[in-house]
């Protein structure tokens, strides 16, 4: 049914329905390595339904989601992460109650199971692998700071350092400037320039600026299914999509 | 980087509060109690145990069981197995109808050993036991209900339905675990009288030398990684999984470490009672025991202890007074700790160190007035 790829992550025929509605309709969607994908719609569009899925959060009713030409549908959570696969939720999900070093530290893929984690010791490799991302987010002087005291943007930051302590080779990040500032934005969109390289990223974002400044490719979802893809400028001339999506 | 002293002590504050413990249990208590009171506090501390076993399944893993009892039990079973097959060698036994096999199975018209008793009969076999067999019991269930993402309102029921089913078998099956009576007559460990004054002072030492030392283990695991794991679990159980982790391990972890403190309690607990019975296995002790631990602060080592002790000392001291008052008055308690102070004890007592701080210390520059304010540190004698 499926076939074996050179992309990267390679989502085909992926459908699935909630009580009969389909949230996600027979969609294909390949993301190549080294791309930086943004997938654009409006609400209801189905775009963290199937970020859901590839990260096993949702079960599809039908399709296959190909990374690496391994199987994702049907594995546990924790070993699609394992696999390399990075999620960054709406809300930003950080630990409240952990300082920002220690968010960090819990992230570094060493020491997951019960007996690694008992056995695990904070090495200089950890700390240094610490500091530099905390560098890359822009939080090495927060090192210290209790999750729960970063502002609304910081937050966004640390998850995104949390996914890359994992070094995932697919990161997907869902609205990650949703409440930023525009110097934030700005911040964010070299962020994620630099943070691509050797990775592919897929972004759900609203904010068509922003889009047009990371995006290399763009798709954009309607009722569960594509109804464009291409570079930004060819999406913003599709006259569906203008329909209904970006309006007149 | 922190040191070893740093962890499994917890640095300097940590120092105070283990020197503090040391002194209420291994000089305070035996100083100021004869012998009887002495072994009611051994058979408290024994149930601390369990406190200790639910600070890390409910306080840090965020878990709450209704079902402790079923381990304190398993692992005291195991114990007063081995206990009874010594009292009932043939020479004691001879008048019963088959010579050698505990009481209760002659009464029971049963003729032979059954083969789940046999190993009993070793010591280092029943010792292991009462670790291993509730730790692999709350392995089972814990896979079972882990895995499947049970957990809140729905795990504590089912925790409770499990002890209610273990104290209805134990009663119902007389001929193989002694029925309701359980266990009793239990006499010598290896020989050695375990009645004795002089057994009961021992077992008391080795129940307070036992429980600190499961504290600072717990101190030790607790400052690693693991304290983090599990704070990270309590505050984003979802962002722990797509971080790569496998979050039922974890619980299922804390659900067996509890479960092996609380068979460890069980085994002492025998050990200076000298009996077991189902009902200290059912619903109303496991409940019993998780008030303990709120009453001491559901998150605090020590608070478990100090509750568990406060706790069972009302509850002598009220129910030979006035015994009709006393669930009420346990009930009630617990309702006020849950809603009034959700930290227990251990909450009270951070609150007065960091208001009582800058109190005392303005008392001593300023030169007070009313001294009154100075007696707030002393409430910490109630703890113990």
């Amino acid at each position: 049914m499926s076939s074996n790829t050179n992309f990267l992550l390679a989502i085909e025929d992926l459908t699935v329905s909630f009580d009969g509605f389909k949230a996600v309709d027979s969609l294909n969607l390949y993301i190549d390595k080294n791309e930086l994908r943004v997938i654009i719609g409006p609400n209801g569009a189905g775009k963290t339904t199937v970020l859901d899925m590839v990260c096993g959060k949702t079960r599809p009713t039908e399709g296959s989601i190909k990374f690496k030409d391994r199987e994702l549908v049907g594995m546990a959570e924790h070993k699609i992460v394992q696999a390399g696969v990075g999620r960054k939720f709406q809300t930003p999900s950080i630990y409240e109650n952990l300082t920002v070093f220690e968010n960090l530290e819990v992230s570094y893929p060493k020491g997951r199971t019960v007996f690694g984690c008992l056995a695990f010791e904070r090495s200089e490799e950890v700390i240094s692998r610490i500091q530099k991302v905390a560098q890359e987010i822009f939080l090495d002087g927060y090192l210290e700071v209790e999750g729960a005291f970063l502002s609304h943007g910081q937050k966004q930051w640390l998850e995104i350092g949390m996914l890359l302590m994992q070094e995932p080779e697919l990161i997907m990040l869902d609205e990650p400037v949703a409440g930023m500032s525009s110097s934030e934005r700005e911040q964010t969109a070299e962020l994620l320039k630099r943070i691509c390289k050797g990775r592919s990223i897929i972004i759900i974002e609203h904010d068509m600026e922003f889009v047009s400044r990371i995006a290399h490719k763009v798709t954009v979802l309607h009722l569960g299914k594509i109804l464009a893809e291409g570079t930004m400028q060819e999406v913003q001339n599709n006259p569906s999509v203008i329909d209904v999506y970006l309006g007149h | 980087m922190q040191t070893v002293f740093d962890r499994v002590l917890g640095g300097k504050a940590g120092l105070v509060k283990i020197a503090i413990m040391a002194l209420v249990l291994f000089v305070l208590l035996p100083g100021c109690l004869d012998i009887f009171r002495l072994n009611l506090v051994g058979k408290y501390l024994t149930y601390a145990f369990v406190a200790l076993g639910l600070v890390w399944l409910w306080g840090k893993g965020g878990v709450l069981s209704l079902g402790q009892g079923v381990f304190f039990g398993l692992g005291g079973y195991c114990m007063a197995m081995f206990l009874k097959l010594e009292a009932s060698d043939p020479i004691t036994t001879k008048i019963q109808s088959t010579p050698g096999i505990p009481d209760f199975m002659d009464w029971n018209q049963i003729t032979h050993l059954p083969a789940f008793w046999v190993p009993f009969k070793s010591l280092p076999f029943s010792l292991i036991a009462v670790v291993i067999v509730p730790a692999a019991v709350a392995f089972i269930l814990g896979v079972a209900m882990f895995k499947r993402r049970v957990g809140g309102v729905y795990f504590a029921v089912i925790t409770q339905a499990i002890a209610l089913i273990l104290s209805l078998g134990i009663d119902g099956n007389q001929g193989y675990t002694g029925g309701r009576n359980g266990i009793t007559d239990l006499r010598t460990l290896l020989g050695w009288d375990i009645r004795s004054k002089h057994a009961q002072y021992v077992l008391y030492f080795t129940t307070c030398a036992l429980l600190l030392l499961a504290i600072l283990v717990s101190q030790w695991l607790l400052s690693g990684k693991m304290g983090k794991m599990l704070l990270a679990m309590r505050d984003r159980e979802d962002r722990v999984r797509f971080s790569g982790y496998d979050v039922s391990a974890f619980k299922v972890f804390t659900f067996c470490l509890a479960a092996a403190l609380s068979g460890i309690g069980g085994a002492l607990f025998v050990l200076q009672v000298g009996f077991i019975s189902p009902s200290l296995v059912g619903i109303v002790p496991s409940i019993e025991m998780v008030i303990f631990a709120a009453v001491g602060g559901k998150s605090s080592l020590y608070g478990a202890i100090y509750g568990t002790l406060l706790v069972n000392t009302g509850k002598s001291l009220f129910s030979e007074t006035f015994p009709q008052l006393w669930l009420f008055l346990m009930g009630g308690l617990f309702i006020a700790v849950v809603v009034l102070f959700p930290n227990g004890l251990a909450g009270i007592w951070t609150v007065i160190c960091k208001k009582g701080g800058p109190l005392l210390k303005r008392l001593k520059t300023e030169q007070p007035l009313d001294p009154s304010p100075i007696s707030t540190p002393i409430t910490k004698g109630q703890n113990s």
